[in-house]
């Protein structure tokens, strides 16, 4: 089965034979299931302020600690879990919709039209991701929805140029030609040939970013751009850390190293199914 | 390859055209009126009109774009609503703190990265590598303001070696050359700056150079096994050659121009991505006061910050390409 039109249950069921690919889905399972539990899981109210328990160091009833406002710091971990899986679900998606469509017009339409979507790429491509993230937010005001947003901007051209390069090896296939042999329309062969040839490929550039998402939804949320306090998102924790660093070191240290950890768990698992999909780009 | 660059050159022209559509654009995105902005909201309606006239915001778009344009090119941006200086100055004295962060860090990510990739893939499959690679793939997964914050908690808070933050110590600030702290405090002679220059710069090289070091371990182990399996390579080794020849005359070789440009790229990802870095630092660098602007809606900074950034990353880019061609003449034919 040639790479481009390897199915996604396939390719998935074979990345998940390695010890790395399982470790990275036992801790994006953990992370699904603190996300949805959360109210169950977390040991407190991630709003309930107790000033007399301000920045007491971790202990029996704060296993994390407590920041400047006697909130627990464990609560607001697993809190933060929804707001990043919020912004992997948003700006992935964002991302994937709006880079996928333009890639599949863009590859399937060629001429003026490929013209001009893949030279808009280019241009965003030109700049610094970081850089575009901050223009947009400026725009837009700083706030969790508009930085997932900007982050859901900056990969779409990443999808685009993959989809548009996946239709195009697509559109030689024998199945396409058929379809267009028997007189199937520009849209049916789009939608229901082409896409679904060319989606494996999109699934592994998504779980390799959906780490990246969670970093810089966080990096964004940390420079005051993203969610504004008091929502327990895991950049503003930091944020918080940041300020007490030289008496609280518990603030910074285990909202970092929850992020530390769900990004190495989304690697493990983007690696592996990079592996399978494309095994010349395995890391030797 | 006079064509070759030429070719480049012209394409370089037609991005940062692109680019500055994307920032002039955005920035007329803006919610709100920038003449009420510029003037606070005690401006009489008369105050605004001359502003909007002053400014050209009465004007068609595409005039605005051509002032904008021809503003751009002879260096005027505006001016700032926070410090009342010409945008591009305040973005001009700030750029030098960014570079010499992202410099110190190339080399740092360069100098143990190259190394540490050598050494893994020669010894492949052995603990050292199976160490080296799984530190890389922390070394990628890590957030640097996580990384930045808790080298802050060991050797600033706890055991107090490094300095919390800032480019000098309180009144002990170099006469400003170049605007790089450690290049100024070099050039003083002064040892006791010379010292304090390189103890602010350490944690944030560090923490900036964590990203890079990582990739360039990988990319480094992955060329030089790639090299080793070459024709030419098995031939040396055929012939008697050492081993520690056959690696530094036919693999490094051969594996290097990869490495050189992977290295070249990372400079302009470093200058742009050193925000995170200058604000857990406090360091006054462009991507703090690109950060600084954008709170405080001081958009003639951000406008010109963002082309700013985005003409050196894209000028980065292209010596990187440039270079490329040079080293491997294939890719100038092709």
């Amino acid at each position: 089965m040639s790479a481009a039109t390897a199915s996604p249950p396939g390719v998935v069921r074979r990345a998940l034979r390695g010890t790395g690919a399982r470790f990275g889905l036992f801790i994006a399972s953990v992370f699904l299931v603190l996300t949805i539990c959360a109210p169950l899981v977390a040991p407190f109210d991630p709003y309930d302020q107790d000033l007399a328990n301000a920045l007491s160091p971790p202990s029996e009833v704060h296993w994390c600690g407590a920041d400047q406002y006697g909130r627990d710091t464990l609560s607001r971990i697993i809190y933060g879990t929804r707001t990043a899986l919020l912004a992997i679900v948003m700006a992935d998606g964002l991302a994937l919709v709006l880079g996928g469509s333009l890639g599949l017009l863009a590859g399937y339409a060629g001429g003026a039209v490929d013209a001009l979507i893949m030279r808009t790429v280019d241009v965003l491509l030109a700049f610094p991701y970081l850089l575009l993230a901050l223009i947009i937010v400026a725009v837009l005001g700083a706030s969790l929805t508009n930085s997932v947003i900007a982050i859901g901007i900056i990969y779409t051209p990443q999808y685009a140029r993959l989809m548009r390069g996946q239709v195009l090896t697509v559109q030689a296939a024998d199945f396409v030609v058929a379809a267009r042999a028997i007189g199937a329309g520009r849209l049916r062969i789009m939608l229901r040939h082409m896409l679904p040839n060319s989606f494996t490929p999109i699934l592994v550039l998504a779980t390799l970013q959906s780490g990246a998402v969670v970093v810089e939804t966080a990096g964004l949320s940390f420079l005051g751009l993203g969610a504004q306090p008091p929502s327990p998102d895991w950049g503003a924790l930091l944020a918080d850390g940041h300020g007490y660093f030289l008496t609280a070191w518990w603030i910074a240290t285990f909202p970092g190293l929850a992020i530390f950890l769900v990004v190495v768990g989304f690697n493990l698992l983007g690696d592996a199914l990079r592996d399978q999909y494309d095994p010349r780009l395995r890391v030797r | 390859m006079g064509k070759y660059v030429a070719a480049r050159l012209i394409q370089l022209a037609i991005v940062m055209v692109g680019v500055s559509i994307v920032v002039f654009v955005t920035m007329h995105l803006l919610p709100g009126d920038v003449a009420q902005l510029l003037l606070g909201d005690h401006a009489t309606n008369e105050q605004l009109q001359r502003l909007r006239g002053q400014l050209g915001l009465d004007q068609p778009v595409w005039i605005q774009y051509v002032r904008f344009m021809r503003g751009a090119l002879t260096g005027d941006l505006g001016i700032s609503i926070q410090s009342n200086r010409p945008a591009l100055d305040d973005v001009v004295a700030a750029f030098p703190v960014t570079l010499q962060l992202a410099l110190a860090s190339l080399l740092l990510a360069s100098a143990l990265g190259v190394p540490i990739g050598v050494l893994s893939a020669v010894w492949r499959g052995l603990r050292f590598d199976a160490v080296v690679m799984t530190l890389t793939l922390f070394g990628v997964s890590m957030p640097i303001f996580w990384l930045g914050l808790m080298l802050l908690v060991l050797f600033a808070a706890g055991l107090g070696w490094l300095p919390v933050g800032g480019l000098m110590p309180v009144g002990l600030d170099p006469p400003r050359v170049t605007g790089m702290s450690v290049i100024d405090s070099l050039l003083t002679g002064n040892a006791a700056m010379i010292v304090a220059s390189l103890r602010h710069m350490l944690l944030p090289a560090v923490t900036l150079a964590s990203v890079p070091l990582a990739l360039i371990a990988r990319i480094t182990r992955a060329e030089v096994l790639a090299a080793a399996t070459l024709d030419h390579v098995r031939t040396a080794r055929a012939k008697g050659v050492t081993d520690a020849q056959v690696i530094m005359r036919h693999i490094l070789r051969n594996a290097a121009i990869p490495i050189v440009t992977v290295i070249g790229l990372q400079l302009g990802l470093l200058l742009s991505g050193a925000v995170l870095t200058e604000t857990i630092y406090s360091l006054p660098g462009l991507g703090r006061l690109m950060v600084d602007s954008i709170l405080s809606r001081d958009y003639p900074v951000v406008q010109a910050g963002a082309l700013f950034i985005a003409l050196m990353f894209v000028m980065v880019n292209l010596i990187v390409d440039i270079l490329y061609a040079a080293l491997d003449p294939r890719i100038s034919r092709a």
